[in-house]
C-alpha cells in the first residue's frame, strides 16, 4: 500500500466540489465562463486521474492511495478511500469521460446550473469508486440521484419530468433495502465480532464474522439496490425512459458511469463483503443477467427510436458484466471488470454520436434518417466504429471484454454461456440493421444537407476512438492491472466459501493462473 | 435538606432548574404587561425579538441544566415535590422546543403582520403554550402533564384562528378545538384508569409499583395505556387520529402551523417516550405492539395520502404525519437507541419542518388562503435562492444524504435493526421512497414545470404575485433551518452525542 503524501484520492471528490462552488458563483449572464470552469475543473480531475493510473502498482491486488480521515466517530464512520484494480479503471473512465460530456455537449439554456450539476455528479461518481467505507458508499450512491434528476428533469427531451421522477424512485426504492442491509451489517458484525461499531468495508470483509444466513438477507438487501442500478432484467423499466430523455451529457454519463455503480456495487459489496451468500446467489443472478441479454436484444431489435435502441443495448451489455462477474472465475471477473470499462467508452461515445445526429436533424426516428453516409462520412465511420466495438468485433475493445466473460462463465455455467452467446449475434443483429437503415440508401432531401462532424466534434470522439481501438488491439496494459485485484477476489470467495474455481479451461502451464488470463486477453486481440 | 423535606409544607424549589418555563412566561407576561401600559404599539419586530430572546434564555437555562445532569456527581433529580424531572432528556427537548418556538416568531414577524394581524398576542400565546410544552415533555406526573397538555393545547386554538377575518383560519380553529378537547378526554381517562390501576399518578410510583408487583386489575391497566395513547397520538398526529392535521394545518396562520407541526409535536413526543418507554417499560410486550401498529398506519397514511395533494400546506401536512410515523418507530422500540434516535429526529425535524413553512409563507403570499401546487411553478427563476433552499429543505425531508433529515432516518433505521425489527426498518424506507414522490412533485413543480419561464432572466421575469421583498425574520429564520440541516447532515457527531446522552430517566435513586 503506497501512501502518497497527497491526498489525490479525496481531492478526485473534492476538486469537482470546489468547481461546482465556482460556478455557482458565477453571474448567471456569463455562461461562458461557468462552462470554461467546468470543463476546466474536470480536465483536472482527468489529469490527476491520469497521473494516479501512472503511480499505481500494478503488482499489487490490493488497496492503494488509501486515506482515513475521521467523519463520524461515534457510529464508527470514517471518510474511508482506497482504489484497486477494480475501481482504477472506473475512476480514471469516469474522470475521461466527465470533461468529454461537459466541452462535447452545450446545453440549450442554463449553463450555469447545467455545469454545476454536473460536477456535483462527477464528485458523487468519483465518491462511490473510491468508497471503503459502507456509509460512505451510500451517501455517494445516493446523492448522484439528485444532480442526475435534474439534469433529466431541467434539459432532458419531451418525457422529462417523468423520466426524471421514475429513475429517482426507483433507484431510492433499491436504496431503501439497501440502506437497512447496510445498518444491519454494521450491527451484525459489531455484535458477532465484539469490537466497536464500524462501518469499515475492508474490516467487515475481512472478519466475515456473519452468521451464513443473515448475510444471505444482507446479500439481497444490497443485490436488490444494485440489480436496479445496473438495471437486472425485471427492474430495467427506468432506463430506457432515463437514458432517452436525458440530455446527452446526461445520458453519456449515465450509460459511462453511472450505470457502473451497480456492476461494480455487486463486485465490491456483493462478492467481497458476502462471498458465500454471493456464491448461494449467483445462479438466479445468472440467469437474470441471461435473460436480460436476449431480452435487451430483442427489444432493442424492434425499437424505432436510435437513442432508444442505444438504451436496451445497455441491458444487454450490462447483462455480460454480471454474468462475467457472477462466473466466479478469474477470466470472466476480468472480462466483467473490462466490459464496464469498454461499456462506459463505446455506449458514451455512441450517445455522442447520437446527440450529434440529434443536433443536426432534430429527429431520433430511424424511419426518418437514411443515407447519412453520403453527407457526413466521418460521423458515418466514427459511427461504425463504435458500434462494431459494442457488437464485438475482434480487435476492438468489446471482444476482449465478450470473450473473457464468456470463456470465464463457460467454465462454471455451460447452458448459460451458450445463452448468451446467442445474444452476441443478435447485438451484431439489430446494431448493423440500426445502422444499414441509418447511414446508408439514399439520403431524401433532408438528410442530404446533413453537415458532417467539426473539428471540435471530432477532438471530443477522438480519445473514446482511440480507446476503443487500443483496448482492443492491445489490452495487456489494462488487464495486468485489473488481475492481482480480480484473483485476489476470486481467492478471498473461496476462501470464505465452498465454492472452488474450475481448472481453467485452457491448457496454462501450472503455476501461473495470472498470466493465463492476461495470455486470453492478448490472445483474444490478436 | 433530606431531613428536613418532611417537615416543611411547601416544597423546596430549585429555581435554577425552572429557567426556560419561568423565560416564556415572564416574556408572555411581560409583553402582555408593556402592550397594555403603552399607548402607542411598539416598533415593529419588537414583541419577535423579545420571543427569541426568551428562548435563547431558555436554552441557556437548558445547557445549564444539561451540565448539571451529566455531571456524574449529581446527575439526574426531580424538582417540586417529584412533578417534574430534570435530566438530559429534559435539556435536549427544551433546547428543541426553544428553537421551534424562536424560528416560528421569527416566520410570525414576518407574515402575520403583512396579514393585518398586529399586536402583542400571537407572541404570547406562543410562550405560553411553549411553556405548556416544555411541562409536558418534563411532566414526572400524569396530571403534571395533562395540565402541560391543555396549556400547550388551549394556546394553540386560539392561535389557529389568530386570523379571524379568515373562514379557513376560523374552521381550523374549530375543528382543532373541538377534536383537541375530544382526546383531551381520552387522555384524562387513560390517566384515572392508571390511577386506578396502580394507585398513583406520579410516573416514578407508577413505575415502581409496576416492578414491584404485578397490578390486579391488569385489564384496567391495558385500558389506560390504550388512552393515554390516543390522547398524545392525537398531538403527535399519528394515524388513525391524524384526521385533524391536514384541515388544521391548512387552516392556521402558516407561521401557527410551523409551530404546530415543530413544538406541539416534539412536547407530545416527550411525554409519550417519558411515559410509555420510560415509566411503563415493565409493559413492553403490552404495548410495543400497539405504538407499531401505529407506526406503520402512519407512515403509510403520510406517504400514501401526500402524494395525491394538490396543496403544498396539505402536503406538507400529511408529510409531517409520515415523519411522526418514523419517530413512532424509534419510540416503538423501547430502547436507548430507539430513544436517542426518536430524538435526533425531532431535532432535524423541528428545523427542516420550520424552514419549509417559513417558504410556504413566503410564496403564499398575503392572503395565505390556499397554497395551489401551481403557485410554484417556475419559482426557480423567480427567486432562485428560495427555490433552492425548498428543494434542499424538501430532498432533506425525503431523506437524501448530506443532510440532517437523512440521519435522522439513518439512526431510526439503525435502532430498529438494532432491536432485530428488520421489517418495521423496511417498511419505514419504503414509505421514505413513497413519500419521496410528494416532494418531488414540489422540486418538478418549482424547476421543470414551465421552460419558457426557466430560459426567462431572473430579471425579467414574469411574476404571477408580486415579489416583495423578504421579510428580515422570514430571511433568519429560513436560513437558520437551512444551516442547520445541511452543517448537522455533514458533521452530526456532536448533535448525535447530545441525542445519545439525553436518554429520559426515572429519578428512583434520590441523589
Amino acid at each position: 500500500m503506497t501512501e502518497p503524501g497527497f491526498p489525490l484520492l479525496t481531492s478526485l471528490v473534492v476538486v469537482p466540489v470546489v468547481g461546482a462552488l465556482l460556478v455557482a458563483l458565477v453571474p448567471r449572464s456569463r455562461p461562458e465562463i461557468a462552462r470554461l470552469v467546468g470543463v476546466a475543473t474536470s480536465a483536472v480531475v482527468g489529469a490527476l486521474s491520469i497521473w494516479m493510473l501512472t503511480q499505481f502498482d500494478r503488482h499489487d491486488g490490493d488497496f492503494q492511495f488509501t486515506a482515513q480521515y475521521k467523519w463520524i466517530e461515534r457510529l464508527g464512520i470514517s471518510w474511508h478511500v482506497g482504489i484497486d484494480g477494480i475501481s482504477l479503471f472506473l475512476v480514471v473512465l469516469t474522470a475521461v469521460l466527465f470533461p468529454i460530456a461537459l466541452a462535447g455537449v452545450k446545453p440549450h439554456h442554463d449553463t450555469k446550473s447545467y455545469t454545476a450539476w454536473l460536477l456535483v455528479l462527477e464528485a458523487g461518481c468519483m465518491g462511490v469508486f473510491v468508497a471503503l467505507d459502507l456509509f460512505l458508499f451510500f451517501v455517494m450512491f445516493e446523492i448522484v440521484l439528485v444532480p442526475m434528476y435534474f439534469l433529466i428533469g431541467g434539459w432532458g427531451y419531451g418525457e422529462r419530468v417523468h423520466a426524471a421522477t421514475k429513475f429517482f424512485l426507483f433507484t431510492m426504492f433499491g436504496s431503501a433495502f439497501m440502506l437497512v442491509g447496510i445498518v444491519a451489517t454494521a450491527w451484525l458484525h459489531q455484535r458477532a465480532s465484539g469490537g466497536p461499531i464500524t462501518f469499515d468495508l475492508v474490516t467487515i470483509a475481512q472478519s466475515q464474522s456473519i452468521a451464513a444466513t443473515s448475510a444471505r438477507w444482507l446479500f439481497v438487501s444490497f443485490a436488490i439496490a444494485f440489480a436496479v442500478k445496473v438495471p437486472l432484467f425485471p427492474l430495467h423499466t427506468w432506463l430506457p425512459d432515463a437514458h432517452t430523455q436525458a440530455p446527452t451529457a446526461g445520458s453519456v454519463i449515465l450509460a459511462g458511469v453511472m450505470l457502473k455503480l451497480g456492476t461494480y456495487g455487486f463486485l465490491r459489496f456483493g462478492l467481497y463483503l458476502f462471498p458465500a451468500a454471493a456464491v448461494w446467489a449467483a445462479p438466479v443472478l445468472v440467469t437474470l443477467a441471461v435473460i436480460g441479454i436476449t431480452y435487451g436484444a430483442v427489444v432493442a431489435a424492434v425499437q424505432r427510436d436510435l437513442k432508444r435502441l442505444v438504451a436496451y443495448s445497455s441491458v444487454a451489455h450490462l447483462g455480460f458484466i454480471v454474468l462475467g462477474t457472477f462466473a466466479l472465475t478469474n477470466q470472466g471477473l476480468t472480462g466483467g471488470v473490462l466490459q464496464m470499462i469498454n461499456h462506459g467508452v463505446s455506449t458514451g461515445a455512441l450517445f455522442l454520436l447520437v446527440g450529434m445526429i440529434y443536433e443536426r436533424r432534430h429527429t431520433r426516428m430511424i424511419s426518418e434518417l437514411g443515407g447519412l453516409q453520403r453527407p457526413a462520412p466521418l460521423l458515418a465511420g466514427a459511427f461504425m466504429v463504435v458500434m462494431l466495438s459494442s457488437i464485438g468485433l475482434p480487435l476492438l475493445n468489446g471482444f476482449v471484454g465478450e470473450y473473457l466473460i464468456l470463456l470465464g462463465s463457460f467454465a462454471t455455467r455451460r447452458w448459460w454461456t451458450v445463452v448468451a452467446a446467442a445474444g452476441v449475434i443478435l447485438a451484431a443483429v439489430y446494431l448493423l440493421w440500426a445502422y444499414q437503415r441509418v447511414f446508408h440508401g439514399e439520403p431524401d432531401e433532408a438528410n442530404a444537407s446533413m453537415p458532417d462532424l467539426n473539428w471540435g466534434e471530432g477532438l471530443i470522439l477522438a480519445p473514446l476512438l482511440a480507446a476503443i481501438i487500443f483496448i482492443g488491439v492491445y489490452p495487456k496494459p489494462v488487464l495486468e492491472r485489473i488481475e492481482p485485484s480480480v484473483e485476489r477476489l476470486v481467492a478471498h470467495v473461496e476462501e470464505h466459501s465452498s465454492y472452488r474455481q474450475p481448472i481453467p479451461p485452457l491448457p496454462t502451464p501450472p503455476n501461473a493462473t495470472g498470466s493465463s488470463s492476461s495470455g486470453d486477453g492478448k490472445g483474444g486481440g490478436e | 435538606m433530606i431531613a428536613v423535606v418532611e417537615s416543611i409544607p411547601t416544597p423546596p424549589v430549585a429555581w435554577s432548574a425552572l429557567v426556560p418555563i419561568l423565560a416564556f412566561t415572564g416574556a408572555a407576561l411581560l409583553l402582555l404587561l408593556v402592550s397594555a401600559l403603552t399607548p402607542r404599539r411598539l416598533p415593529r419586530g419588537t414583541y419577535a425579538v423579545v420571543t427569541v430572546l426568551a428562548s435563547a434564555v431558555a436554552m441557556g437555562g437548558a445547557v445549564g441544566t444539561w451540565l448539571q445532569v451529566t455531571d456524574t456527581a449529581k446527575g439526574p433529580y426531580t424538582v417540586i415535590s417529584g412533578a417534574l424531572t430534570i435530566d438530559g432528556f429534559t435539556a435536549f427537548l427544551t433546547v428543541v422546543i426553544a428553537a421551534g418556538l424562536a424560528l416560528s416568531a421569527l416566520l410570525a414577524d414576518g407574515t402575520l403582520r403583512r396579514q393585518g394581524v398586529h399586536g402583542p398576542e400571537p407572541y404570547v400565546l406562543l410562550l405560553l403554550s411553549a411553556s405548556g410544552g416544555l411541562v409536558m415533555a418534563m411532566a414526572n406526573d400524569l396530571i403534571v402533564l395533562f395540565l402541560g397538555l391543555e396549556v400547550l393545547s388551549i394556546s394553540l386554538y386560539v392561535l389557529a384562528g389568530m386570523n379571524a377575518r379568515r373562514s379557513a383560519s376560523r374552521e381550523s380553529a374549530m375543528k382543532y378545538f373541538v377534536l383537541g378537547a375530544f382526546s383531551s378526554a381520552f387522555l384524562l381517562y387513560g390517566i384515572a384508569l392508571t390511577y386506578g390501576a396502580t394507585g398513583s399518578t406520579n410516573l416514578t410510583s407508577i413505575h415502581n409499583f409496576l416492578a414491584a408487583d404485578l397490578p390486579q386489575k391488569e385489564g384496567l391497566l391495558l385500558a389506560g395505556f390504550a388512552l393515554l395513547l390516543v390522547g398524545l397520538g392525537f398531538k403527535v398526529s399519528a394515524a388513525p387520529f391524524h384526521v385533524w392535521t391536514p384541515d388544521v394545518y391548512q387552516g392556521a396562520p402558516t407561521p401557527i402551523t410551523a409551530f404546530m407541526a415543530s413544538v406541539s409535536k416534539a412536547a407530545a413526543f416527550g411525554a409519550l417516550l417519558r411515559v410509555f418507554v420510560v415509566t411503563f417499560s415493565g409493559y413492553n410486550a403490552d404495548w410495543q405492539p400497539l405504538i407499531a401498529a401505529l407506526a406503520v398506519l402512519t407512515l403509510l397514511v403520510g406517504a400514501l395520502f401526500a402524494i395525491v395533494q394538490d396543496d403544498v400546506k396539505r402536503m406538507m401536512a400529511y408529510s409531517s404525519i409520515g415523519h411522526a410515523g418514523f419517530i413512532l418507530v424509534g419510540v416503538q422500540l423501547a430502547s436507548q437507541q430507539g430513544t436517542s434516535s426518536a430524538l435526533f429526529y425531532l431535532i432535524a425535524y423541528t428545523f427542516l419542518v420550520v424552514g419549509s413553512f417559513g417558504v410556504i409563507a413566503v410564496v403564499g403570499g398575503d392572503d395565505e388562503g390556499h397554497h395551489p401546487l401551481s403557485d410554484y411553478r417556475g419559482l426557480s427563476s423567480r427567486r432562485p435562492g428560495l427555490a433552492l433552499t425548498f428543494t434542499v429543505l424538501l430532498l432533506a425531508q425525503a431523506g437524501v444524504p448530506l443532510t440532517s433529515g437523512f440521519l435522522a432516518k439513518f439512526y431510526v433505521i439503525g435502532a430498529a435493526v438494532q432491536a432485530g425489527t428488520y421489517w418495521l426498518a423496511v417498511v419505514a424506507m419504503l414509505s421514505a421512497v413513497i413519500a419521496a414522490f410528494l416532494y418531488l412533485r414540489i422540486v418538478v413543480a418549482m424547476y421543470m414545470a414551465d421552460p419558457e419561464d426557466a430560459t426567462d432572466e431572473p430579471a425579467a421575469g414574469p411574476a404571477r404575485r408580486p415579489t416583495a421583498r423578504l421579510a428580515i425574520g422570514v430571511r433568519v429564520a429560513v436560513g437558520l433551518a437551512l444551516a442547520f440541516t445541511l452543517v448537522v447532515g455533514i458533521l452530526p457527531d456532536r448533535v448525535v452525542g447530545w441525542a445519545d446522552d439525553a436518554v429520559p430517566v426515572l429519578t428512583t435513586v434520590r441523589h
